[in-house]
């Protein structure tokens, strides 16, 4: 019997064979990517008008920053993307290198009914004492001290975070551990944690709606997000003592101020950053190749995807509420470039 | 031997031919089937080894789940399947029995069709949409409206107090329940309306006959001929319940927590992996959450092989 199933099933593998062939051929040029959900839409944009430019196309699948570092160690990709950076201990093993492309911030949001967006001023501590459980109600003397002007209801506060693993989580409970001892030892910070108080809310658009419909809410959530939605933020007291908005120029300050030149691997989270007008929880995206390519000319031109959009995607970015990278920092960045290597060669040179 | 004969003998052979072709075929169709769900199982076991052999039997009874300092324990997301599974279940089913005795017993003829086809339809809309509708509408009408009643009417009832209690976030275990049971009523009320239809016309006349009400005769007659049948379709709804993911996944708010009210946020096997697996970094993580799906695969399997038992039996039963 066996005998007319083998020229069946020959059949259908070289059909298979030839589908993937043809396939492969129709996309060679395309650059591959995988990874982060923050920065898909950045991504998607510049990806349009490079396309246009150049006829080179770029398929990124924004299945999470788990999957594409799976992904890139799997070599089915060209490039992953992370919003939380990886160790060096994890880059040395896996062959690959790391470096930011695009930055954001993260904003408290808040539901006070009378209070308008940008009135409430809140700082990392009394933050961390609303997420730990500590400060319960909004007429706390906490949260009366940073806001002597206004008039605050004794209200229970119903705090919201992100029920699904998320960079957004990452980042802000990276500057929650960096200004509280208290949280670092009892939470830390990862792409998910154990809350001690509060509800899970799926996605920017599930914290958002939970704490819109909840009298008392707060959540967090992505500057480009709330702006677009017109959420009600609250303003931060920053590592330098000062109140700041969030905006692009304090994100921007956030990024430029940090310490990018003394850090290996780029490995800078840009929360709690120093500077009079730094934003607090600013956030960015890694991208990560291998250091050493298999297929040397899809790693450059993806190479030469990321030197445009450092150069070109400037005012795409900001269009959709994203910071780009500092002129000083893509100098750094496009430095380590010399290193990815194949045979011996980089696999490209920034002018070329 | 003559020449028609010889014609038929190469006739009966390329039958013959044909027909073990055809059996190949199916049996290698079946095969298929066998080896992918062997492949599921035997990958899903090794992804899952690390976990288990990291944290033993105690990762089944362990409520902690801590990303950061790599403990997990999947006793919250299987306590918070099973509730909202049996949430699902006990409305369900007494409103799908309720649809299918109404469509089979009383239905006027012209109604029947449309009726079945409406309960049918909420079995082909996407879990997705169940979940967006369950986050934006269905949540708020429970947070400001069905939550503050509940809590307020049983605030004094001891145990009841606690099972309902605060604060009102709309979202969590009951929501996710209520929108299961939405979810598995078609395939309840559809199962059910076909094994009702089993019941010999004979034996129904006879109750009728000898002065029994139509209540009677569903409770004394209909009921009892079908249970076993029932039971499969409940089962069925069951299975459905333990792994649906989406609809869950917006509405039970992820918090790896036991709480004795219904109302709070908590986690089901599906959900934890839906919302965590994305932005999963590190092997134990990654491999705890392969392990809950390895629980999850073993309840429903069980539970289905029962549904599949009774079904079979409810077959012979209809044969005898």
């Amino acid at each position: 019997m066996m005998t007319f199933i083998r020229p069946t099933a020959l059949a259908a593998a070289a059909a298979v064979a030839l589908s993937i062939a043809t396939a492969a051929a129709g996309n060679a040029a395309d650059i591959s990517g995988a990874g982060s959900t923050f920065i898909y839409p950045v991504f998607a944009k510049w990806a349009d008008t490079y396309k246009k430019e150049t006829g080179i196309g770029l398929n990124y699948q924004s299945i999470g920053s788990g999957g594409g570092i799976k992904q890139v160690i799997a070599k089915t990709v060209t490039f992953g993307a992370t919003d939380k950076p990886l160790s060096d201990e994890d880059l040395g093993k896996n062959g690959l290198v790391q470096f930011p492309m695009v930055m954001g911030g993260i904003v408290p949001i808040v539901n006070v009914e009378g209070i308008k967006p940008g009135e409430l001023v809140l700082d990392g501590k009394t933050l961390a004492e609303i997420y730990l459980g500590d400060i319960t109600s909004w007429d706390d003397d906490a949260i009366k001290a940073l806001n002597p002007g206004l008039n605050l209801p004794s209200l229970a506060i119903a705090v919201v975070h992100r029920s699904d693993g998320s960079g957004t989580t990452f980042n802000f409970t990276d500057y929650l551990s960096k200004v509280s001892a208290d949280w670092k030892d009892k939470v830390g910070s990862d792409t998910a944690v154990e809350w001690p108080v509060g509800v899970g809310a799926k996605g920017s658009e599930g914290v958002a709606n939970m704490v819109m419909q909840t009298a008392g809410g707060i959540g967090y959530d992505e500057y480009a997000y709330a702006a677009q939605n017109n959420l009600s933020y609250a303003r931060m007291e920053n590592a330098a003592g000062k109140i700041v908005e969030p905006s692009l120029e304090t994100f921007g300050a956030a990024a430029a101020n940090a310490d990018w030149q003394g850090a290996t691997n780029f490995h800078v989270i840009i929360t709690n950053q120093p500077g009079d007008n730094s934003w607090p929880i600013a956030a960015s995206t890694w991208v990560l190749i291998h250091k050493a390519p298999e297929d040397a000319v899809a790693a450059g031109d993806a190479l030469k995807f990321f030197d445009w959009a450092y150069k070109n995607g400037k005012d795409a970015a900001k269009g959709l509420d994203y910071v780009s990278i500092p002129d000083n920092v893509v100098g750094l960045i496009e430095a380590t470039w010399s290193d990815i290597k194949a045979d011996g060669k980089p696999v490209y040179t920034v002018g070329q | 031997m003559t020449a028609p004969a010889v014609a038929r003998d190469a006739r009966v052979r390329r039958f013959a031919l044909t027909d073990s072709l055809f059996h190949a075929l199916t049996r290698a169709a079946a095969i298929l089937v066998l080896l992918l769900l062997g492949g599921v199982a035997v990958s899903l076991f090794l992804g899952a080894w690390p976990a288990l052999s990291h944290f033993g039997p105690a990762f089944l009874v362990t409520e902690s789940w801590n990303p950061v300092r790599e403990k997990f324990g999947a006793l919250a997301p299987i306590y918070g399947t099973l509730v909202t599974s049996a949430i699902a279940i006990l409305i369900a089913v007494p409103i799908g029995i309720g649809i299918a005795i109404f469509l089979t017993e009383l239905c006027p003829r012209p109604l029947r069709r449309p009726i079945g086809m409406a309960v049918e339809l909420l079995a082909g809309i996407p879990s997705i949409i169940y979940g967006i509708w369950g986050l934006f509408v269905f949540a708020p009408f429970m947070q400001t409206v069905v939550q503050p009643f509940v809590i307020g009417l049983f605030h004094d009832v001891p145990g009841l107090s606690a099972l309902f209690a605060g604060p009102p976030y709309g979202i969590g275990i009951l929501t996710s329940g209520l929108i299961l049971a939405i979810m598995v009523l078609p395939f309840i009320s559809s199962i059910t309306r076909d094994v009702f239809d089993t019941v010999p016309a004979m034996l129904k006349e006879s109750a009728y006959g000898i002065g029994c009400t139509t209540w009677e005769v569903t409770r004394r007659v209909v009921i009892p001929y079908t249970r076993v049948g029932i039971m499969g379709g409940v089962m069925l709804g069951l299975g459905r319940a333990l792994g649906e993911t989406m609809a869950v996944t917006f509405v039970i708010g992820n918090a790896h927590r036991i709480h004795a009210s219904l109302f709070a946020p908590g986690t089901t096997i599906s959900a934890s992996i839906a919302n965590e697996f994305t932005e999963a970094v590190g092997d134990l993580y990654t491999s705890s959450l392969v392990a809950l799906g390895l629980i999850l695969f073993v309840i429903t399997f069980l539970i289905l092989a029962a549904a599949r038992l009774m079904l079979l039996r409810t077959g012979h039963k209809a044969g005898a």
